[in-house]
């Protein structure tokens, strides 16, 4: 039966009642736990164990509503501010995440046959692997580049390469994702470039480019120019992707580097985020609509081996980052609000030793970001820690994510962890460990300050001797290194990749500085290096150097003229 | 053999290390685990940071008069890097200088390095204490006692 109220007092005298039955309840339950841990104290605990997380957090042996905050959060659902159940209503019933391995090796013809031989197994984004000659700026022939070229990605020297790297892929059909930061303008400009070869305008181009300088300094450290410059053609990207590239995600900021390099899950989560903020507020201070370029700011989160860690890492970002868009920078349009990310699998916790237990890591490490709402993932081959993967280690690794998408049913419900006790005071417990840094990051001076007198560096370094230091005291387990460890290991057939890519790639680019219009290539150039100097936005003048078939060390040579050069500071 | 190795004694002044890390790639985590191991250890560790070029780390070593370079590699260039190194080191008159190292390094390729003269190569998940042995050891070989 219904009951109906007619007056204020009745209400408020029912709001009344159900508090203190609330309390009462709250009371049961507090009386009935400390019995339960007083009785669990009295039991056996396993003594070769920290119960604690890879982070070094220590955790609880049982959650239960107490855990949750006080008074309790109305129920969220997915979809909805500030989402941490998830950026859509439906999640993965609308659409799976995206399938997109990291790839590149060799020449750009070497790795176009491997797009295509992913893209005919039903991966569904392109993701590029720059070789660390590219992702520093310098040609294949220059002679820094001696015995780096095409070793750990792809060489693309100019947006010559560029095109024959998507030969016979249509870019108007496919989302492509670029890893490269200090240079990445340039790289972006040689994608457009060769976009346009193939009648495919900037408008119908949909992908992201990596372009977060701040984590290079902080972790990755492939930069090039000084932090101010650096972060005025991040801005220059910005401005210029929104009006004429509007698809496009303009940076992927990434915690995958910070975590690699030894930070816990909330240093990951707090520098990442924090970098993010500097971006927004980059953005705003060029005078910016915040609803004009916020909306294709996009994430990148490593997932580790603590699985319920890892997954309240990705719904705290969410809800971190809306919060802040909303409340403090005022972004109205609700895709400014919404956190989209790509996760990787944790390269760092892959083993030499018996490679092939790899796979099932990976496999663990890829349910959590699912579970964790990512809208694309990279699986890692199990052979990574030894060479760049063989075709037989990446279809794998690709058939683990489709073994997860179409055999496991995760992908039917929307953030099925939500609700749990553990997950929930976990994702809190994150939130605030993230704002405790935040502070911590203010009273440095900010994220540029911060970096340039080697706090994050610091942070991150710690992190990382303590991790090794368990390791090494065996109280923390790694299955195969420092327990349950083979005394013969039997060889993985390994990829090699042959010296002739280096040759050929050289005598590519000779022929190419030959072929060009010389006289052209001189006038871009110059043009650009009056468009830095007049601190205008140097993308325009960029891309017609793209377009001219300038060099990617002709570029960098230029604006390190004008801008500078980056020194890191050096500690151990 | 064996006795001639017993009858050395270590070094009475601490082995001095250059850390260095050649090539593009920023993969510094390791070369910072091991320096602040080395150091730990007693030896007196010198660490060049990142983007070295085999001739900046040639100079750093007879500069500093190491008698040991660590090099660490994830970037696939090892065959190119270790012998440039442990070249540039012969040609400027210290052949005796232990050129080591480790990274993402195929075993064949650390056998096939060995053979040009560069000293043991160390994989991912060798703990801190096997690098430290081994340095100790070869200083028991061929430093001054």
């Amino acid at each position: 039966m219904t009951t109906w109220h007619v007056g204020p007092s009745d209400t408020e005298a029912d709001a009344r009642a159900r508090l203190a039955e609330q309390e009462r309840e709250l009371e049961r339950l507090r009386a009935e736990v400390a019995e339960w841990r007083a009785r669990a104290a009295k039991l056996p605990l396993r003594e070769e164990v920290d119960f604690t997380s890879v982070s070094g957090r220590s955790v609880e042996p049982v959650y239960t509503p107490l855990d949750l905050p006080p008074g309790g959060e109305p129920a969220e659902l997915p979809g909805v501010y500030p989402f941490t159940r998830g950026v859509h209503p439906t999640m993965y019933r609308g659409r799976l995440w995206t399938m997109r391995q990291f790839a590149g090796f060799g020449t750009a013809e070497d790795t176009n046959r491997r797009y295509k031989f992913l893209l005919e197994r039903g991966q569904t984004g392109l993701s590029v692997a720059f070789d660390f000659p590219t992702l520093m700026g310098y040609d294949s022939d220059h002679p820094r580049s001696e015995g780096e070229v095409g070793k750990c990605g792809v060489a693309i020297t100019s947006a010559r390469d560029m095109e024959q790297l998507f030969a016979g892929i249509p870019l108007d059909k496919v989302s492509t994702s670029m890893t490269i930061n200090g240079p990445a303008a340039m790289l972006f400009c040689f994608y457009v470039a060769a976009a346009e070869r193939q009648g495919v305008s900037p408008e119908k181009l949909r992908g992201t480019i990596q372009n977060d300088i701040l984590k290079e300094y902080m972790a990755q450290h492939a930069w090039i120019f000084p932090v101010e410059p650096a972060l005025k053609i991040i801005v220059d990207l910005f401005q210029w992707a929104s009006e004429h590239a509007p698809q496009w995600n303009t940076i992927s900021i990434s915690g995958y580097h910070i975590r690699e390099a030894g930070a816990t899950a909330a240093q990951e989560l707090a520098f990442t985020l924090a970098d993010g903020f500097e971006y927004v507020e980059r953005g705003l201070a060029r005078g910016l609509d915040i609803d004009w370029f916020a909306p294709r700011l996009s994430f990148f989160w490593d997932v580790h081996n603590d699985f319920f860690e890892e997954i309240a890492k990705l719904r705290a970002a969410r809800r971190i980052w809306a919060r802040r868009l909303r409340e403090k920078y005022g972004a109205r349009d609700e895709r400014s609000w919404k956190m989209r990310f790509h996760c990787q699998t944790a390269g760092v916790t892959l083993t030499a030793q018996q490679p092939h237990n790899n796979i099932a890591r990976v496999g663990y490490q890829a349910l959590a970001a699912v579970l964790g709402g990512t809208q694309s993932l990279h699986t890692n081959a199990y052979d990574e820690t030894l060479a760049l993967p063989t075709e037989e280690s990446v279809r794998i690794a690709l058939r683990t994510q489709q073994l997860l998408a179409y055999e496991t049913g995760v992908a039917n419900v929307a953030d099925p962890l939500g609700g749990s006790y553990y997950v929930e005071a976990l994702t809190d417990q994150l939130e605030r460990e993230a704002e405790g840094l935040f502070a911590e990051i203010e009273a440095q001076g900010g994220v540029v300050h911060a970096l340039e007198s080697g706090w994050f560096q610091r942070q991150i370094a710690s992190s990382s001797a303590r991790f090794q230091a368990e390791v090494e005291q065996g109280r923390r387990i790694v299955v195969g290194v420092n327990e349950f460890v083979e005394t013969s290991e039997h060889e993985v057939d390994i990829l090699k990749v042959s010296d002739t890519a280096e040759r050929s790639q050289r005598e590519g680019v000779a022929r190419l500085r030959a072929e060009r219009d010389a006289a052209l290539v001189e006038r871009r150039l110059a043009a650009l290096a009056d468009a830095a100097r007049a601190d205008a936005n140097i993308i325009p003048a960029m891309l017609d150097c793209a377009r001219a078939y300038c060099t990617l060390f002709e570029i960098r040579h230029v604006l390190e003229q004008i801008y500078g050069s980056y020194r890191e500071p050096v500690f151990f | 053999m064996m006795a001639a190795a017993t009858d050395r004694r270590p070094p009475s002044r601490p082995i001095r290390v250059l850390v260095a890390k050649p090539g593009l790639d920023g993969h510094d985590r390791g070369a910072k685990v091991v320096a602040a191991a080395l150091r730990d250890a007693g030896m007196e560790v010198i660490y060049t940071g990142l983007h070295q070029t085999p001739e900046m780390i040639a100079r750093a070593a007879v500069q500093e008069d190491v008698d040991v370079v660590g090099l660490s590699i994830l970037s696939g260039a090892h065959m190119t890097l270790f012998p440039r190194v442990r070249q540039l080191l012969v040609d400027q008159g210290r052949p005796d200088v232990l050129v080591t190292g480790g990274g993402i390094i195929p075993r064949e390729d650390m056998d096939a390095l060995r053979e040009q003269g560069v000293g043991r190569l160390f994989g991912p998940g060798t703990p801190t204490a096997d690098l430290i042995e081994y340095i100790e050891s070869w200083a028991v070989e061929h430093l001054e006692a």
